[in-house]
């Protein structure tokens, strides 16, 4: 755990937000610390997507306001999203097949020279570096296209990019949905690589072990609302079920998940 | 035939397998690979040609068994003359297949770019008719201008709207071929009698100006690949060794030089014939527009971005509604090239232009030169090897004393095989 001293990079503040007459979020606070893992549960339809849609400019809050390294920000689109340096890995449908690892790395933000044919061999240098400091080694060429990846590897390319471009703040959405279990390691590692290299991590995610593994905080919601938000060492997997679906639990942690170290 | 293998190699091999080769930089330090071994640049082909990307490989050996069995039946086949022949016949094909090619990697089809290229060639003939005098280059750049225009509208309303391409453009083969009646009058024709806009076909290039102009391609797209690769290797990037930069250049010279050889061989009966015929030089030119736009540009890596997964490139940033209107532009735009090329082979223009055959030629020689028909792989060479394909097998088949009827059977069954071949690739390389 690394808790950072001052503000938190970003802040929530009471936002809501609603579809016609379903309150998808309401009231919700939330503060997010660099260096940190902070994991998102709920059960279906408690409004995570909504929540991260909202920190990643898909959708705009009706109420509430958010706040970047203290100062308040309107975050309209994806495109503001990533100017603040908030990047979202999504579940899926986030890399095209039929590229490369280094132009789905680099896609929508090419590298050109002379302002108008690519420069591929910058961006082959800048994803290969960015891939290596990740310590994401079994791709065996960054020329090879996303198809012939495993879904681990697929999930790590997300990543890298996501990394690459500075960002501050990365959102995961189940980004261990789909795969085995040492692809799953694989991914989780990684996720514990960017905490640590300082930046702040918003991990979506249904599965207990993953959270338990890499989280340093849990926020809980339910029908939209933030029920609970506590470090993970004072939590175990029953508790966070108790909140996902009844709001509350009167239980206390037990000791028993060893690898909620981090 | 020998002119495809060369650009081939040219806008295909710089951008992409160069690119591509760059593969194996796993990760280790980048500056400290130093030494590039032959093993490592071909365990990085071989790696592509194994999920899927076998690039022209197939349609360039179906190409050769094609005129080894023609030849085989009729000695007459890859004589000069008919070479030459073959290429101007396949003209019209590879440019609008060219064309298809930016539809075809969205994933979308334009049926319309057969009468739209007969829309080209009208109103070339039209503005430079006696009575209205244009100089050919301007009635050209009006005609080409309006066919982009077309490709807009018919972009805007597939984007905007979201309507299926299927429909819309369906809906443009018929328009376009209305509009082309009501200008020239049921059974009506247009003559052309321009000597430059005819000469696109008919003229040839001197010998001494087609060997010029052969070395200055040669010489454009040998410093491409030389100075690509030897940046690559520079930089410490997976490359070809310098000896296999060296070979690609060389073969992209052989090459030209076997097409300006054919070219300049007399195939003329009555008096000499000699020389590259103009029309070669609008397809190479086509062709490397293309290429470098496809290969080297945003617009270009957009248009495969969204053909493999428009919902990524969305997320991307990508402003999806323009690169796919753009992309329906450039469509109309070739198909418009191709309409002049049409146009000037006949030196008229008339009613009996077939576009809804034209259109199925074009996106049949797309797909048999190795275009996906569902998005995201595909190259403007592919046009130009399909293209040869289909204008092989006509002109082989007739040259036997054919029907029609068998050479339609025959290039269908040809294109099935194309498309079987693309997707047999496409379930092998979604591993």
């Amino acid at each position: 755990m690394t808790p950072t001293d001052g503000e938190p990079l970003l802040q929530l503040r009471g936002v809501s937000k609603s579809f016609g007459a379903v309150h998808a979020l309401q009231d919700v606070s939330l503060d997010i610390d660099a260096g940190q893992v902070t994991a998102l549960a709920g059960d279906n339809g408690a409004g995570k997507s909504v929540l991260i849609k909202c920190i990643a400019g898909i959708h705009t809050p009706d109420t509430g306001e958010i706040l970047w390294k203290g100062g308040r920000v309107h975050i309209r689109t994806p495109r503001d999203a990533a100017a603040l340096g908030i990047e979202t890995v999504h579940q899926d449908l986030a890399l095209c097949d039929n590229l490369d690892i280094v132009q789905n790395m680099f896609l929508g933000r090419e590298r050109l020279r002379w302002e108008f044919t690519l420069d591929e061999e910058a961006m082959e240098k800048s994803a290969a570096k960015t891939l290596h400091s990740l310590a994401v080694t079994t791709v065996r060429s960054v020329r090879q296209p996303v198809k012939s990846l495993s879904g681990g590897q697929r999930q790590s390319v997300a990543i890298a990019k996501a990394v690459l471009w500075n960002s501050e703040l990365v959102i995961m959405d189940e980004p261990t949905a789909a795969l085995g279990v040492a692809q799953t390691a694989m991914v989780l590692s990684l996720v514990r690589t960017l905490a640590d290299r300082g930046l702040a991590v918003l991990l979506v995610s249904h599965n207990m072990n993953d959270v338990f593994q890499v989280a340093d905080r849990i926020a809980v919601l339910r029908l939209g609302r933030l029920v609970d938000l506590r470090p993970t060492r004072e939590s175990d997997p029953q508790i966070v079920v108790d909140l996902m679906t009844t709001g509350t639990s009167t239980r206390t942690p037990q000791p028993a998940a060893p690898e909620a170290t981090a | 035939m020998t002119k495809v293998e060369e650009p081939g190699p040219s806008g295909e091999i710089d951008p992409d397998l160069a690119a591509e080769a760059a593969a194996e930089t796993e990760v280790t330090d980048v500056p400290e690979l130093e030494v590039q071994t032959l093993r490592d640049y071909a365990g990085v082909v071989w790696l592509r040609i194994r999920s899927g990307e076998s690039g022209v490989l197939p349609v360039v050996g179906g190409l050769l068994v094609i005129s080894a069995l023609f030849q085989s039946l009729n000695s007459n086949f890859l004589s000069a003359g008919n070479l030459v022949n073959l290429l101007i016949q396949g003209a019209v094909y590879m440019l609008l297949a060219m064309g298809e090619v930016f539809a075809l990697l969205l994933g979308e089809i334009d049926l319309s770019i057969g009468f739209v290229s007969g829309i080209g060639g009208i109103i070339t003939a039209e503005l430079i008719k006696q009575q209205y005098g244009w100089p050919w280059w301007a009635a050209i750049i009006v005609a080409l201008v309006v066919c982009g225009a077309i490709g807009v509208l018919q972009g805007t309303i597939i984007t905007r709207l979201g309507l299926p391409s299927f429909i819309v453009t369906l809906a443009g083969l018929l328009a376009w071929q209305g509009v082309m009646l009501l200008i020239l009058g049921a059974g009506g024709s247009l003559p052309i009698n321009d000597k430059v806009v005819n000469n696109i076909v008919g003229g040839n290039l001197t010998p001494a100006a087609s060997w010029a102009v052969m070395i200055v391609i040669v010489a454009a797209v040998g410093a491409q690949i030389w100075l690509h690769e030897s940046r690559r290797r520079s930089q410490g990037l997976v490359a070809p060794p310098a000896g296999v930069s060296a070979l690609k250049i060389a073969g992209v010279a052989a090459a030209g030089v076997a097409l300006v050889m054919v070219c300049n061989t007399n195939r003329g009966r009555l008096i000499p014939i000699r020389g590259m015929p103009w029309v070669v030089l609008v397809v190479i030119a086509v062709l490397g527009a293309w290429t470098f736009l496809l290969g080297r540009t945003k617009f270009g890596r957009y248009v495969y971005a969204i053909g493999g997964n428009a919902e990524a490139a969305r997320r991307a940033g990508i402003k999806l509604a323009r690169i796919r209107t753009l992309a329906f532009m450039l469509t109309s735009f070739t198909a418009g090239i191709a309409g002049i090329v049409y146009a000037s082979r006949l030196q008229s223009v008339s009613t009996a232009l077939d576009g809804g055959t034209l259109v199925l030629y074009a996106v049949a020689a797309a797909v048999i030169g190795g275009t996906s028909l569902f998005g995201g792989r595909g190259k403007a060479v592919h046009g130009v090897l399909g293209g040869l394909v289909i204008a092989a097998i006509d002109n082989g088949m007739s040259l036997q004393g054919y029907s029609a009827a068998a050479k339609y059977v025959v290039t269908a069954l040809v294109l099935l095989a194309a498309v079987t071949i693309d997707s047999v690739v496409r379930r092998n390389s979604s591993v």
